[in-house]
């Protein structure tokens, strides 16, 4: 694909633009991730919410 | 009977609903800007007067789009806090900020990018772009005020009153190219009129548009849920210091 004499600022933008939004996910699917797992472990030590210990309403 | 809205203030079922929507959002995302790259790089012509560095547009003006709709989504919630307390308003603003900041720096980075062939130079300081780099700054701060105070909820009052004052910034932005010096050119979409740009442009346009706008969609409501989460482990957090506290008590008496 020729893209002229300006094809550096072409591929650079959209460079950038896929690198920013790749970090981006990747920032909030492992921090997700984190989240999920720091829940697991206060789930496994019977760690409940002040909500889940109360009686259920009848 | 609960209305969506009613539905949607639960975080619980919050976490249940966006969990069935956010695989498909994702995925609608990556259909539609794949299509709209294809368009981008395969079907649309190089323009009349720049030629081929016309096709970064079809990702600035996205990016530059979503910096005010994302900033407009961050008051938004901002307002929903402050004025009716819905409870995942506040989740909502701080999931927004990091987002919008992303999406202006690659709206101010592509711009460059764009100005360097077109303008001859990577930056002026003219009243759109340096409008845009302000609205950047703001959502920076909107992030590092929130951080630089412990106390959750005056956080949340004092990043949602900074986002509603700096509000003023998107009509800024929008007409700055109408009255102030500037070398951007004008609206030539979203303008009284209809659009100036030729079809076979502003198709892959839209189209890419639209695919950046379900990526944001999938962004934020990802992020939503990783604000939940963490609210979550912090609210397990305290409730094992209470329960550390009654067994140290329990067991001095």
């Amino acid at each position: 694909m020729d893209l002229g004499p300006h094809a550096a600022f072409i591929w650079t933008a959209y460079g950038v633009v896929a690198l920013v939004l790749a970090g981006l996910i990747a920032w909030l699917i492992l921090d997700g991730r984190e989240q999920e797992r720091r829940l697991k472990d206060f789930a496994a030590r019977g760690v409940k919410r002040r909500s889940e210990r109360e009686a259920p309403r009848p | 009977m609960q209305t969506f809205t009613q539905r949607l203030a639960n975080p619980t079922q919050f976490m249940e609903l966006s969990a069935r929507v956010l695989p498909w959002l994702a995925g609608a995302a990556a259909v539609v800007i794949a299509y709209g790259l294809y368009l981008a790089f395969f079907v649309a012509p190089p323009d009349y007067q720049q030629g081929e560095t016309a096709r970064i547009m079809f990702v600035h003006v996205p990016s530059a789009w979503l910096s005010m709709a994302g900033y407009t989504l961050v008051a938004i919630s901002a307002f929903g806090l402050l004025v009716f307390r819905h409870p995942l308003a506040d989740v909502s603003a701080k999931a927004a900020a990091p987002i919008g900041a992303a999406f202006t720096f690659l709206a101010l980075v592509t711009g460059s990018l764009w100005g360097r062939p077109t303008w001859g130079t990577y930056w002026v300081w003219d009243a759109r772009l340096t409008s845009v780099l302000i609205l950047f700054f703001l959502y920076l701060g909107l992030i590092a005020l929130r951080s630089s105070i412990e106390d959750e909820t005056l956080a949340s009052k004092l990043t949602a009153v900074l986002a509603l004052v700096g509000i003023v910034m998107l009509p800024i932005i929008k007409f700055s190219v109408e009255f102030g010096k500037t070398l951007h050119q004008k609206a030539s979409v979203l303008r009284l009129g209809g659009p100036t740009m030729d079809p076979s442009l502003l198709h892959p346009l839209l189209v890419m548009a639209l695919g950046f706008t379900l990526l944001f969609a999938a962004l934020h409501v990802k992020a939503m849920r990783n604000e939940i989460l963490r609210r979550r482990v912090k609210a397990l957090q305290m409730a094992e210091v209470e329960r550390a506290q009654a067994g140290r008590l329990a067991a001095a008496e």
